[in-house]
């Protein structure tokens, strides 16, 4: 039996995730095109002019960044629990934190990569510059691994419960505010002519905080929805 | 300040000072009540279950 | 004659029960005589204030609703913590008993802070740094209550929000801060009341009605908790035989 080391185990976890979602693309793609939406939702709500829009750019790109995230939470384990793989990674000798980790990256692969690589060309959109659409890339690079670990808190504490998603947003949204603060603040930072470096630098201890803590207690949080 | 009409006109705050109290107050009294009013569901529920236990 | 009290013969709901029915009136009445005491200084004995002239005695019950909103959701999370980790079903169901005074505490702050808000700074809703975080503490109260109420099962229910506390608890002071970030960076530091020397009757009133609102919630929160075990040990010998069972 060959010793599968930790990190062989969550290069399984995240390709045996990514594959299984690319079998349901629309999934995908859903969580993009609703940010895409939300964020061309508000020139239309506020007005076209590009001095208001460029202000409200970074607030904008991040609400609904975090909502889209939202979106696609209670996804991360109920495909598994509904089909029982989830209780059979639990009973597997592995070691659950990883096997959450593995999840938690494979969701943001999925949820948050792509807000992040498309946010740009939405900035452009705002009449964003360039600077700051690069500072805004480099948050969002740095904050939405941390709404997905805090998220996936919230969907292992929600599991198999109906009215789930609302339930989940209910929880996580308050614990991503800090996330919110310095990632919208990090791209206004730069529109002031003030560096950027101390909102990111901040954002990734946020990252590291999270790293290091979410998966444990999302196992937790796996083991008491599991009982 | 001995006379109440200038008491409860706070010097014109009277709106926003008893505005504050009074709904604090309210709070304090609604839950009060909540809670009686939960004992009093648990307790008719403890009974109902006493009297199908007997029943049996 | 046993010194040594039993404390843990305490801690099973069956003897607490008893202990915390017979405890509320120690607590009830006190709080209600504090409040008046607290209320009478603040109105009659403390002195009209040069700058806001009356409306500064909203603050009587702004802060400590504030400080007690806070202290609640910590020991809410203690409590948690202690049920999730020695599995003693009492202390989970005292975190549930004191989740909805906190979140009410946390209103009375949002509401008072609005309507004192309103002559100070002219407008009902200030993004002040200690509002906002007032405001999503209260969405953290609203959280554990729907996380609890959203499952049947009360074990699990009282494991997952507990979780929920605790990654909560966690968050605040991060929260905190970051907000209180956020608001120097937009508006400039609020006027800050506590710097004016404070009469000594305002702090004497203030700290009278914090210790009644600390009664108060002692005595509040062992009513609901006794109401929790009566619906979480229904089916126990000891209820059946409780004499208000009858």
């Amino acid at each position: 039996m060959n010793k599968l080391s930790l990190f062989g185990l969550l290069g399984l976890v995240i390709r045996r995730d990514l594959l299984l979602a690319m079998r349901r693309r629309a999934d995908v793609l859903t969580t993009l095109i609703f940010f895409v939406m939300v964020v061309s939702l508000f020139p239309l709500g506020v007005g076209p002019e590009p001095d208001m829009l460029r202000k409200m750019a970074a607030g904008v790109l991040w609400v609904a960044a975090l909502l889209a995230s939202m979106l696609s939470l209670p996804r991360m384990f109920s495909a598994d629990y509904l089909d029982g793989t989830l209780e059979q990674m639990m009973l597997a000798p592995q070691s659950l934190t990883m096997m959450v980790l593995g999840k938690i990256i494979a969701h943001w692969m999925l949820s948050g990569l792509p807000l992040v690589l498309i946010a740009p060309v939405l900035g452009l959109q705002f009449d964003m510059s360039v600077q700051a659409l690069w500072v805004l890339m480099l948050a969002l690079l740095l904050g939405t691994p941390v709404l997905s670990m805090i998220g996936a808190i919230g969907a292992a504490l929600t599991l198999g419960l109906r009215g789930g998603g609302v339930l989940v947003s209910l929880l996580v949204l308050p614990l991503c505010i800090p996330v919110l603060i310095f990632g919208a603040g990090a791209v206004e930072a730069v529109n002031s002519g003030m560096d950027a470096i101390s909102n990111l630098s901040l954002l990734g201890a946020f990252l590291l905080f999270a790293l290091v803590f979410t998966p444990f207690v999302a196992a937790q949080a796996l083991r008491i929805s599991m009982e | 300040m001995m006379n109440w009409s200038e008491f409860f006109a706070m010097n014109g705050y009277g709106f926003y000072v008893w505005g504050s109290y009074g709904v604090a107050l309210l709070v304090f009294i609604v839950e009060i009540l909540m809670v009686r009013h939960r004992r009093v569901l648990a307790l008719r529920q403890l009974r109902l279950l006493n009297e199908s236990g007997d029943a049996q | 004659m046993r010194l040594a009290i039993n404390w843990f013969k305490y801690s099973a709901p069956s003897t607490f029960y008893g202990l915390a029915g017979k405890l509320i009136p120690f607590f009830a009445w006190p709080a209600a005589i504090l409040f008046a005491v607290g209320l009478y200084i603040g109105f009659f004995v403390a002195p009209t204030d040069a700058v806001q002239s009356e409306a500064y005695r909203i603050m009587f019950i702004h802060v400590p609703a504030s400080i007690l909103s806070m202290f609640i959701y910590l020991i809410m999370a203690g409590y948690a913590a202690l049920g999730l980790i020695f599995k003693t079903r009492l202390s989970s169901m005292m975190a549930s008993a004191l989740a909805p005074t906190g979140a009410l505490f946390a209103f009375i702050s949002l509401w008072t802070g609005a309507l004192w808000g309103k002559p100070m700074w002219g407008a009902w809703w200030v993004w002040d740094a200690r509002l906002t975080s007032e405001l999503i503490l209260l969405f953290l109260y609203l959280g554990f209550i729907a996380l609890q109420a959203s499952i049947e099962d009360p074990r699990r229910a009282d494991r997952a929000s507990a979780l929920l506390a605790i990654v909560g608890s966690v968050n605040v002071p991060i929260i905190y801060y970051s907000v209180q970030w956020w608001n120097t960076l937009h508006q400039g530091s609020t006027i800050k009341f506590s710097g004016t020397s404070m009469h000594v009757a305002m702090q004497q009133s203030m700290f009278t009605i914090l210790v009644a609102c600390w009664l108060y919630v002692i005595a509040i929160s062992l009513a609901r908790v006794r109401s929790i075990i009566l619906e979480r040990e229904s089916n126990t010998q000891w209820v059946k035989e409780l004499a208000e069972a009858k």
